[in-house]
């Protein structure tokens, strides 16, 4: 177990070092941000003096060696747009963030997997037809409609929730439900098909002839073993999850790292983009990892033999 | 040899003669079949379209006629302003009038025919980017799966940390580098789904090369190109085919996204995702001018969706119970 992780973990840092070393030259060899950042008719001793003061005017491995070394010590630049740290522009960002992701997958988890096991129980139900209806609306849909609808209804329509901003409870619930959307209807969807799957199985009968009452038939039986596929689903909805966020974010005026994001690639802002790609590689390739460890956790057997992948 | 000489007499339905003989169908049964005697007619798949497939065919037929005939089927220029007749309700709503149909945005523009226009960026953007990416996923895919080795390793790599990233960041990066266009949104439609593509022909290319007739082919001397080519291709592209209308919905979303927040086809030209973001700002007044392209983009990715779950059944025998 501890070789399969240490062997996952390094894996996951070369990745990480990949994407850095991408992003570095195909951002460096793609233009000029001074010329971006100062305009196309800037006198050229300021674009001098800016290229000095990134750095630009050095060549590309020099930078490049720079930026990993500083990037080591936790120095990833200066915003071009207004010269102070990167991180400390993502450091004010990244608690709006967080605090939109907990509440989504929280609201996610709570609603998705309990509608999709009460589609597995009520097989063919009304409420079955309900809740898989509604979850392929929410995959179908665009996370940026979602929300245009939301906002339509519930603030514009019925006045119940202010349409954005950041700060009450209120105007957290509009933005982490659309945010949510994707992952609710995937879990509710995947959840109702494991749970049918396992429902099938031998050790299910079992655990009824042995006399159990269903609801712990349910919880000690069915569940657990429905658990592996819908982990597997919360590490493939990172991604989702993330770029979610920058598009949930625009349309709430959300003050978060998705809307950095998308104000850093309108302004060409390249240490910030960096920043942030990097720190979304690094926390997919964590969550990776925690996940595979999660798998060793709920199967046994993948515990016995080492090896990941269910 | 059978399932080769079935899969060029019908090419629609070469998924369909090809995996019987994975999956166990005997040989008497498949030359039936393609001797089309005792064997179901050749248009047995019509009757598996449910009322809701012929829905979403409908659907996808309108937004391809609706792409490729935009000119001649819009009623107004979709670019033309007249702000005399700015934010007009759609005709069914209150103060609307039938001159048009679904309203007008901000400028006065007719929102049907923007609709209209916008669906052609959509399409173009759609088809291209699928069959660029199929193309340089399947082959990255077949090498991948063909040569193993450090080949295969290398790849099977890249793939890896490819995934590790969320789309839309690789995206929003190009967009920040290259600025957008409509050949950076192709390129990027591209990048969206060959990884997907990699895995999967990667994995069924492994799984063919196995097979008997591949073993028969290099016995009378077939080289790998034509091996790849004329003998693993086709018979692993049923399944290839409905990972297609898979990537095609994520390619419509993303190109909807991005343009939603400004990194699309740039104004005024049409494109729905923009449009929705333009509609934002008068939600409160004029709730159309959002609400009907956001419909158009989840249709269109509902019905493509919902086909593609048919199409898959339809072309994986395995599936139908």
């Amino acid at each position: 177990m501890l070789r399969f992780v240490l062997g996952r973990a390094l894996r996951g840092i070369i990745t990480v070092w990949i994407v850095v070393t991408t992003v570095f030259v195909v951002l460096r060899l793609s233009g000029d941000p001074a010329s971006a950042m100062l305009g196309p008719d800037a006198p050229p001793e300021a674009i001098d003096a800016f290229r000095a003061r990134h750095d630009l005017d050095r060549s590309i491995p020099v930078q490049y060696v720079t930026y990993i070394g500083n990037a080591l010590r936790g120095d990833f630049g200066v915003s071009l747009a207004d010269r102070r740290p990167a991180t400390e522009h993502f450091r004010r960002r990244i608690g709006a963030t967080l605090e939109l992701g907990v509440v989504a997958v929280a609201i996610a988890v709570l609603v998705g997997i309990p509608a999709g096991v009460l589609a597995a129980l009520r097989r063919n139900s009304i409420w079955d037809r309900l809740a898989m209806g509604m979850a392929f609306i929410g995959q179908s849909a665009p996370n940026f409609f979602i929300g245009i609808m939301l906002i339509l209804v519930l603030s514009l329509q019925f006045n119940l929730f202010p349409s954005s901003g950041r700060g009450s409870w209120q105007q957290l619930v509009m933005p982490a439900f659309t945010l949510a959307t994707g992952l609710l209807a995937a879990l509710a969807r995947m959840s109702r098909s494991a749970l049918l799957e396992v429902v099938r199985q031998d050790f299910v009968r079992t655990a009824r002839a042995k006399g159990l009452g269903e609801r712990r038939v349910l919880l000690g039986h069915t569940l657990r073993n429905a658990a592996i596929p819908i982990v597997t689903l919360f590490g493939l909805s990172t991604g989702t999850l993330i770029g979610g966020a920058a598009i949930t974010e625009t349309v709430f005026a959300w003050p978060g790292v998705g809307r950095l994001t998308v104000n850093a690639v309108s302004s060409r802002d390249f240490p910030i983009i960096q920043l942030i790609v990097i720190v979304i590689a690094a926390s997919v390739v964590t969550i990776n990892l925690l996940i595979d460890i999660a798998y060793g956790l709920l199967d046994p057997r993948i515990r016995a033999t080492g090896r990941g992948g269910a | 040899m059978a399932s080769k000489a079935t899969t060029r007499s019908s090419p629609t339905l070469s998924g369909i003669a090809t995996t019987p003989s994975q999956t166990g169908v005997s040989h008497d049964a498949l030359l039936a079949f393609e001797r089309g005697s005792s064997a179901p007619s050749r248009w047995w798949w019509v009757r598996t379209i449910s009322p809701l497939v012929w829905v979403c065919l409908a659907i996808i037929a309108g937004f391809i006629v609706c792409g490729v005939l935009a000119d001649v089927i819009a009623p107004y220029d979709p670019t033309q302003n007249d702000l005399r007749a700015r934010l007009q309700p759609p005709a069914f709503a209150d103060g609307g009038s039938t001159a048009h149909l679904l309203g007008t945005d901000q400028l006065g523009r007719d929102l049907l025919s923007r609709l209209i226009h916008g669906a052609r960026v959509s399409l173009a953007i759609g088809v291209l980017g699928m069959l660029c990416g199929a193309a340089f996923g399947v082959m990255c895919g077949l090498v991948s799966g063909f040569a193993r080795g450090v080949v295969d390793e290398a790849l099977m790599f890249l793939v890896d940390a490819w995934v590790a990233l969320p789309f839309i960041i690789i995206a929003l990066s190009v967009v920040a580098m290259l600025g957008s266009s409509l050949s950076v949104l192709i390129l990027l439609a591209t990048l969206s789904g060959w990884a997907t593509y990699t895995r999967v022909s990667r994995g069924l290319a492994l799984a063919a090369r196995e097979q008997q007739y591949i073993l028969a082919a290099r016995a009378v001397g077939a080289r790998p190109g034509r091996l790849l080519v004329r003998h693993i291709l086709p018979n692993i592209i049923a399944p290839l085919i409905v990972l297609a209308t898979l990537e095609l919905t994520a390619i419509i979303m993303l190109e909807a996204s991005l343009s939603f927040l400004g990194f699309g086809i740039q104004p005024p030209t049409p494109a729905w995702g923009y449009m929705v973001s333009e509609g934002r700002e008068y939600l409160h007044t004029a709730w159309w001018v959002g609400v009907f392209p956001g419909v158009a983009i989840m249709l269109v990715t509902a019905a493509v969706s919902l086909a593609g779950d048919w199409l898959r059944d339809v072309l994986d025998p395995t599936l139908r119970s």
